[in-house]
């Protein structure tokens, strides 16, 4: 195969060559500033690497000046427990005991509708490297899924792909899948979300940053072999310096190997116990070209690096192809010389292919070479980090006001018990309420041997500890259609709701990871609705005093000009000193008292009740009060400190219905409700009591022996409290029985709400 | 006493089968699937996961690592093994237990807390259950679906060597809702679900008592123990 390189010596005489900049995704601008730096006009291998590191994806040039804020808007206090904030490839808290976790959530959005099993696979796959980065072993994986509407014929197909692809390669790895969201919206259909945490567990002195900082040091591709997946602008390249035929196909997706992340895993655990690495760099978005520049421009340092020696799968790959390839399951290792043995022999040890391609160099300058020519000469900084910054236009959408004056109190309400029994019904068994162990009995929650927590729990929580039993609580939230109401308060919401999961769980809320999910940010509109969001999300964490640790944001999710609902999903991780304190979402004992925490307003804009049963969107949010949030938190640790609290389940979708339902499904014991007082004393009628989806709330079961002691906690710090039942009764014979509106028979209730999943994908 | 827990590269549940294996009071030794040498162990445990990502079929590459050569020849010899899911896909394709083990017939990967009934007791790994006990604990797998011919099934049958059955529900479509066999002698048990998942209170399967605290799994190791002291 006769190549023609474009060498940096070329790229000097030829000033004046056309470049493909435009078909790459460059703007004039960017281009003639790469000239800049450069003194010439980059090279194809070059123009290849600034393309995609300057891309949205990579270089966050639309969204950094709002989540600049993040780290802005904080106090010392909030940074206290903070080892490592944003910025990393995961932000590391400290959680006491000698102990840290790192967490992140990431999207893999757009691969997932293109080829959803292989989309999904690799999200779970990314951000377990992410994790591993940081020096930590991975502890657990969660989903945050959003498909079309179940009406639509494609759904089905996104919704298996997507779940098979995390279910073949989450399983595989050996991490316990410990909950998500599974939401359905036509908003999505075109476009659905797949996004992807993983949490990872490290003792302080264990920490690492990826970098290549001391001259010397080796650099070591070392994993998968390259190949051609995960390219895609890249023929457009091939086409203007080849004149054979490149690979025949090259798919736009990459290809997932989970048995090779595994061993990766365990080759990379062992590499840093062992001590023989100074860092390691995943390769995900951008591959090599991403892994060199980041690695040398965070070690102020450069590198000099042999591209030929990058082990292929395809002899014909182009140079650029080989700096663009997203193909998974590869690391990075910066190794000391003095350690390459041990190295080489951990790596053999693991059957991990490994080539070495270069050196850590004291000048700030990433060199590579193809064979004996020069093919990039750049710094590395300009490519890693100086990218572009854009500060887009916004403009607050004219469509807004007339959506938020389109309140859902005009919708006609139920009449007769009867109706509104109908309506709970309909409501818990809809779709996006009913039980979603169709797709979480998919995934293994059991390995590891340290969940105390998943699915259908509020929370997901896992043991750090085995000695202590301190341990770590997640959970993340969002709601698209408050966040296209009012995306300020949308964002709010969505902290809120994760912190106060996190708070149910029993655990300390500590700390906020994020994935956000827009439409395109050259839409004015959408990025109005980006910067009330991100401003909304650190004036909440703020208020709340929980910092951001890190996150991810993903742009373009739109079908035509049509932006999905801003969908910004929050991720709180709260600590817990031991697991054994934990309080399940459901009661486990007949004859409890059952408190309804917080207060109850009419608030049915954008709720499940407007939407499922009027297919209406319109108002305004519910009010987040987060310093009610805050002290509604200490209550609820308080409380479990003493062991007052038998269950606890927050209120959110659905409301007091959903809440009291699941509450009864989790161990199949019934319950005595009553609603009377409460509409009374919040001035609401039964439609509200059930269905409002007002902030604040949690519903919580207490033993009688506990009963003075819990409600005078909760007087004391001036909770508002009110009993509303009893749980009795279990068994075939157990009832959900709502006063003025139904008895229940708590297995057939059950049984619709777990029927709706299996019916419509089984 | 020590007892021998399996790496396979793709193993994943060795570090709760090592756990399980202290819970109950004996001593881990790791083997390595490249190494033939069993360390002394009194007992082996092949844990779940993906052996050599289950390709070509489940277990069967397994079955040829030199660790795995060895523990079939120890246990003709006696050796008290136990292949849990993976585990025991191994033993099949090494033929130390007969029949195969199929993709589910629902073609998905299932988790849940499934009840078994204990067949026989007259084994190494189940001494401690009453015979005909229901137990709980946990299963996970896309590839569980028991098969074996017709005159197997009959020889299984007769010669007593189904040593679980799935109760309320065969969750993968096996014959006879078979979970579990023993070997003809009994020192060798595998079975689907997984025991070493149900050792701990608190991180076990859901019981009628609370949640999460059903330790039934724990038997299998402490009837090892009983059985390695007896011998």
């Amino acid at each position: 195969m006769s190549v023609t390189v474009d060498t940096t010596a070329n790229a000097a005489a030829t000033p004046d060559k056309a470049q493909p900049w435009k078909e790459l995704g460059l703007k004039q601008d960017e281009y003639d500033r790469i000239k800049d730096i450069l003194g010439r006009r980059p090279t194809s291998a070059e123009l290849a690497m600034y393309s995609v590191m300057w891309s949205e994806h990579c270089s966050y040039k639309s969204s950094k000046i709002y989540l600049r804020q993040f780290g802005e808007k904080v106090t010392d206090e909030m940074k206290k427990n903070l080892m490592v904030g944003m910025g990393e490839n995961a932000g590391v808290v400290d959680i006491g005991e000698g102990w840290a976790v790192t967490f992140k959530v990431e999207s893999h959005n757009h691969p997932s509708y293109i080829e959803p099993f292989q989309g999904a696979a690799t999200g779970v796959g990314g951000i377990v490297r992410d994790i591993l980065t940081m020096g930590a072993r991975p502890i657990a994986v969660m989903d945050q899924l959003r498909f079309g509407e179940v009406a639509n014929e494609d759904t089905a197909r996104v919704v298996h792909g997507v779940v098979d692809g995390i279910s073949f390669y989450g399983n595989c790895l050996g991490l316990p899948n410990i909950g998500g969201e599974t939401v359905f919206d036509k908003v999505y259909q075109g476009n659905p979300l797949v996004n992807a945490l993983s949490v990872g567990a490290l003792r302080h002195e264990d920490l690492v940053l990826a970098k290549a900082s001391n001259p010397g040091d080796q650099v070591i591709l070392f994993g998968a072999r390259t190949g051609a997946d995960g390219i895609s602008g890249v023929s457009v390249l091939a086409s203007e310096t080849f004149d054979s035929t490149g690979p025949s196909r090259r798919p736009a997706v990459q290809v997932g190997d989970p048995f090779a992340e595994k061993v990766l895993i365990e080759c990379c655990l062992e590499l840093y116990a062992a001590g023989v690495v100074a860092g390691i760099q995943d390769l995900g978005g951008a591959g090599l070209s991403c892994a060199t520049s980041e690695l040398a421009s965070n070690g102020n340092a450069g590198m000099r690096v042999q591209l030929q020696d990058v082990l292929k799968r395809d002899e014909s790959l182009t140079p650029e192809e080989i700096l663009m390839s997203e193909s998974q399951e590869r690391m990075m290792g910066i190794v000391p010389k003095k350690h390459l043995k041990e190295f080489i022999k951990i790596v053999e040890k693991w059957e991990v292919e490994y080539s070495v391609l270069g050196e850590v160099i004291d000048e700030p300058r990433l060199y590579i070479n193809w064979g004996k020519e020069e093919i990039v000469n750049v710094p590395p900084r300009t490519v890693a980090h100086d990218g572009p910054v854009y500060e887009r236009p916004v403009k607050k959408p004219t469509w807004i006001a007339a959506l938020n004056a389109d309140s859902a109190k005009s919708l006609p309400r139920a009449t007769t018990s009867t109706e509104l029994a109908t309506q709970l019904v309909q409501i818990i068994s809809s779709p996006n309420q009913a039980s979603k162990s169709w797709v979480t009995d998919q995934y293994d929650r059991y390995v590891g041997g340290n969940t105390a927590l998943a699915q259908p729990d509020d929370s997901g929580m896992v043991r750090v500890s085995e000695e202590t039993g301190l341990g770590v609580a997640i959970a993340t939230d969002a709601n698209g259609r408050y966040g296209q109401l009012d995306p300020y308060a949308g964002a709010q919401l969505a902290l809120a709701e994760a912190y106060r999961n996190v708070a149910s769980s029993g655990a300390v809320p500590s700390a906020v990871t994020n994935c956000l999910n827009f439409g395109s940010p050259e839409n004015p509109e959408v990025m109005w609705q980006f910067k009330q969001a991100t401003a909304g999300l650190a004036d909440g964490c703020l208020e709340l005093g929980i910092p951001v640790t890190g996150g991810n944001v993903s742009f373009y999710n739109q079908t035509g000009d049509v932006a999905i609902h801003p969908t910004p999903v929050v991720g709180v991780l709260g600590v817990i000193d031991d697991v054994a304190r934990r309080i399940p979402s459901g009661w486990q004992d007949e004859g409890h008292n059952i408190y309804l925490l917080g207060t109850t307003k009419d608030e049915l804009d954008g709720s499940v009740w407007s939407g499922v049963l009027h297919d209406h969107l319109g108002g305004k949010p519910p009010v987040v009060d987060l310093k009610h949030e805050k002290a509604l938190a200490e209550l609820l640790h308080g409380a479990s400190l003493q062991g007052l609290l038998a269950s606890a389940h927050d209120l959110s979708e659905a409301g007091l219905a959903q809440a009291v339902a699941e509450s009864s499904f989790r161990f199949g014991v019934g319950a005595r409700i009553w609603l009377g007082e409460l509409c009374e004393r919040d001035g609401v009628d039964l439609t509200a009591a059930l269905f409002s989806e007002s902030t604040g709330r949690v519903l919580v079961s207490v033993g009688r022996e506990d009963d003075v002691k819990f409600v005078g906690l909760c007087e004391a710090r001036g909770i508002p409290v009110l009993r509303i039942g009893v749980t009795d009764g279990s068994g075939e014979t157990a009832k959900l029985e709502i006063k003025d509106v139904a008895d229940f028979n708590l297995a057939e209730l059950k049984g619709e709400w777990k029927a709706t999943l299996p019916e419509l994908f089984g | 006493m020590k007892i021998g827990v399996v790496t396979f590269p793709g193993t994943l549940d060795d570090r709760d089968a090592a756990r399980a294996v202290r819970i109950a009071g004996a001593e881990v030794v790791s083997l390595w699937h490249a190494d033939a040498n069993l360390h002394k162990v009194d007992a082996v445990v092949l844990p779940g996961g993906f052996s050599y990502g289950d390709y070509l079929r489940c277990g069967a590459i397994a079955a040829q690592a030199p660790v795995t050569q060895a523990i079939v020849e120890a246990a003709k010899g006696g050796l008290p093994v136990l292949g849990i899911c993976n585990g025991f896909q191994v033993l099949v394709e090494s033929h130390l237990l007969p029949g195969g083990l199929i993709r589910n017939e629902h073609r998905h990967f299932i988790c849940r807390d499934q009840q078994l009934r204990v067949e026989n007791v007259d084994t190494p790994w189940t001494n401690q259950f009453v015979q005909d006990e229901i137990i709980s604990i946990p299963l996970k797998n896309g590839e569980g679906g028991y098969i074996a011919s017709a005159e197997d099934l009959a020889r299984i049958e007769g010669e007593g060597l189904v040593a679980f059955r799935y109760v309320g529900g065969n969750p993968n479509g096996s014959m006879a809702d078979i979970a579990g066999l023993r070997n003809e002698r009994g020192n060798v048990v595998g079975l689907m679900p997984h025991p070493e998942h149900a050792v701990e209170a608190g991180f076990g399967p859901d019981t009628d008592l609370a949640m999460r605290s059903g330790v039934d799994g724990l038997k299998f190791f402490t009837s090892v123990m009983k059985a390695l002291v007896n011998a």
